[in-house]
C-alpha cells in the first residue's frame, strides 16, 4: 500500500516551517511521527498534496521544567515521556507506556498525538487532567490557549491552516504532593481506549486535596475534563465516602457513544469504576507515604 | 532496482547493516519498500500493512519501529538495521540460534521484525524479566507460536550472550 503522491519538504528552522504553511494553507499537511497520518494516507483517508516533515526541527524535542511548570515539545516522542524522570508530574509517566506499543511509541509524538484529536487518546485525557495549555505559532505570531479550547470537535482543532502547535506547557502543582493514575481499558493491546481515565491529585500533609485535574478518553466527542467532579473534590479530605460521590459524578459528566468497542452503559459503568479505583490506590498511596 | 531520476524521485543515503547504501525513492515510498525492493534486502516482511502486526520492523538509529509506517525520505541519512545484519561469518547471532534452539518460530513470518524487536530489547536490557520480554514485543504478532517459545528463546539469548558477551 502506498499513499498518493505528495510534495515532500523537510524544513530545517520554524520560519520555513511558516513559509510553506502560508504557501500551501490546507492542502499541505505536517508530517510529525507519522503514526497516524500516514495510516491514513495509505488508506487514501487523507490524500494532502504536500508534506512538511518536521522531524528536522531539533529545538521542539526537548523539555524545559522550571517553578511555574514543564514544556513539552511537540516532538518529543511517546517512548521518550514514558522512559523520562517527571517527578512533579507523575501522571506523563504513568500514561505513556499504554498508547499503542513499543514500536508506535518509538515514532508517536505528543503534539501530532494532540493535533490528531482522537477523542479516545491517552495524552488527551492526561494533559487535560493536567490542565495543559498549547502554544501554537504561525509567521503571525504565537497564541497559547488551554487544551480546552484547542479541542473542538471530533479530529478538529483549533489550528489553523498556516500554524504548527509547538509547545505543550504543564502548570506545576502548587501545594502539595501529586499522585496520578491512568486507567485504561483496551480490547488488546495496542488499541485506543475503550474507556481511559486519568487522574492527577495534589494532596497536603493533612490529606486535603489541593488540586485535582480528572481527564477522561472515549468519553465524549473530545477527550474531556471533569470539572463537576474535581469541584467536588478540591478543598476536601480524601475519603472513601468522597471518592464514591466522586466516581458517581465524573461518569455522568461523559456522553460516550455505543460503538464496536463497547456500549455507552459500558463505558459509563467502567468510567465510574475507573474514577474510583484510581482514587482510592492514590488515597492507599498517600497513606503509605504518611506511615513511612 | 529504479533507475528513474526526476523530479519525483529523491536520493535517500542510509547506512544499512554497517553499510552505507543509496537508492531513487518517491516521497512517498515506505521504508520497508525501500528496503526491500530498491535496496534487495527481503528479510524484512511486510504482513498487514496498516501498522499493526510487526512484521516489518527494523531499527532505525537504533530503535525499532514499523517500517511500513516511515517514509523512505525520513531515513534519509540515518542508521538502519535489519534482519540481514544478524548472522556474522555465517555464524547465526545468539538471538537467531535461540529462536531455533527454543521453536522461537513456526511460518517464520513474524520472526524478522521479532529478533529486530529483541536484538533492541537486550542492548538497552541485557537481562529482561519475562514481563519486560513480553512487554518490549507487544508490538509484533505471531500467528503461530503463542508466544511461549519466542519469549523463551529471547530469555535464553539473554542468558548466552551474558556468558559470551557478543557483538550486538
Ligand atoms: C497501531 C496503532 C495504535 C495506536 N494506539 C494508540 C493508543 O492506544 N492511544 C493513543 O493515544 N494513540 C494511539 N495511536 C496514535 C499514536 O499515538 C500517534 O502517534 C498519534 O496519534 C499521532 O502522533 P504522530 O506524531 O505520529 O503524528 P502524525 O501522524 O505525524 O500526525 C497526526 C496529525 O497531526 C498533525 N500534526 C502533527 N504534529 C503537528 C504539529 N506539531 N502541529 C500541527 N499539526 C500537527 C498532522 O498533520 C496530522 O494531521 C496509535 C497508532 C497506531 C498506528
Ligand atoms: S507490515 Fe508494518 S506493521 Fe504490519
Ligand atoms: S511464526 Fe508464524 S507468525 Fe510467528
Amino acid at each position: 500500500m502506498f499513499p498518493n503522491a505528495f510534495e515532500y519538504y523537510a524544513p530545517e528552522t520554524l520560519d520555513e516551517v511558516y513559509g510553506l504553511l502560508e504557501q500551501y494553507g490546507d492542502e499541505a499537511k505536517i508530517l510529525a511521527g507519522g503514526q497516524s497520518l500516514l495510516p491514513m494516507m495509505k488508506l487514501r483517508l487523507a490524500a494532502p498534496s504536500v508534506l512538511i516533515d518536521i522531524g528536522h526541527l531539533a529545538n521542539l524535542s526537548s523539555t524545559t521544567e522550571t517553578a511555574e511548570g514543564l514544556t513539552v515539545g511537540a516532538l518529543m516522542r511517546h517512548k521518550a515521556i514514558e522512559t523520562g524522570h517527571w517527578q512533579r508530574y507523575p501522571l506523563l509517566g504513568e500514561t505513556a507506556p499504554w498508547i499503542a506499543d513499543p514500536l508506535v511509541r518509538n515514532r508517536g509524538t505528543i503534539g501530532g498525538a494532540l493535533a490528531h484529536a482522537d477523542p479516545a487518546a491517552d495524552w488527551g485525557a492526561a494533559l487535560l487532567a493536567l490542565n495543559a495549555s498549547v502554544e501554537i505559532e504561525s509567521r503571525i505570531g504565537t497564541r497559547r490557549m488551554t487544551l480546552e479550547e484547542f479541542f473542538i470537535d471530533l479530529y478538529t482543532t483549533a489550528l489553523e491552516p498556516q500554524e504548527i502547535l509547538t509547545r505543550v506547557v504543564i502548570p506545576a502543582p502548587k501545594t502539595g504532593e501529586t499522585f496520578a493514575r491512568y486507567l485504561k481499558l483496551e480490547r488488546k493491546v495496542g488499541d485506543f481506549a475503550v474507556v481511559g481515565v486519568a487522574i492527577a491529585v495534589d494532596l497536603t500533609s493533612d490529606g486535603t486535596i489541593a488540586n485535582a485535574g480528572i481527564g477522561m478518553a472515549a468519553m465524549s466527542g473530545v477527550p474531556l475534563a471533569a470539572h463537576q467532579t474535581t469541584s467536588i473534590l478540591v478543598g476536601q479530605h480524601l475519603t472513601p465516602a468522597l471518592i464514591k460521590e466522586a466516581s458517581e459524578s465524573a461518569c455522568l459528566e461523559g456522553d460516550p457513544q455505543s460503538d464496536r468497542r463497547g456500549s455507552a452503559e459500558y463505558k459509563h459503568s467502567m468510567a465510574r469504576i475507573f474514577v474510583e479505583r484510581g482514587l482510592t490506590q492514590i488515597l492507599q498511596q498517600w497513606r503509605s507515604t504518611q506511615s513511612a | 532496482m529504479e533507475s528513474r531520476k526526476d523530479d519525483t524521485h529523491r536520493m535517500v543515503t542510509v547506512t544499512i547493516n554497517g553499510e552505507m547504501r543509496q537508492g531513487l525513492a518517491e516521497p512517498r515510498k515506505l521504508l520497508a519498500y525501500f528496503i526491500r525492493e530498491t535496496l534487495g534486502l527481503t528479510g524484512t516482511h511486510v504482513g498487514c500493512d496498516t501498522t499493526s502486526c510487526g512484521a516489518c520492523t527494523v531499527l532505525l538509529d537504533n530503535e525499532p519501529v514499523k517500517s511500513c509506517t516511515v517514509l523512505a525520505v525520513q531515513a534519509d541519512h540515518h542508521q538502519i538495521d535489519t534482519v540481514e545484519g544478524l548472522e556474522t561469518d555465517n555464524v547465526l547471532h545468539p538471538l537467531q540460534q535461540a529462536f531455533w534452539d527454543n521453536h522461537g518460530l513456526q511460518c517464520g513470518f513474524c520472526t524478522p521484525g521479532m529478533l529486530m524487536t529483541s536484538v533492541a530489547l537486550l542492548q538497552k536490557n541485557p537481562h529482561p524479566s519475562e514481563s519486560e520480554i513480553r512487554h518490549a514485543i507487544s508490538g509484533n504478532l505471531c500467528r503461530c507460536t503463542g508466544y511461549v517459545n519466542i519469549v523463551k528463546a529471547i530469555t535464553d539469548a539473554s542468558h548466552k550472550m551474558q556468558q559470551e558477551p557478543a557483538e550486538v
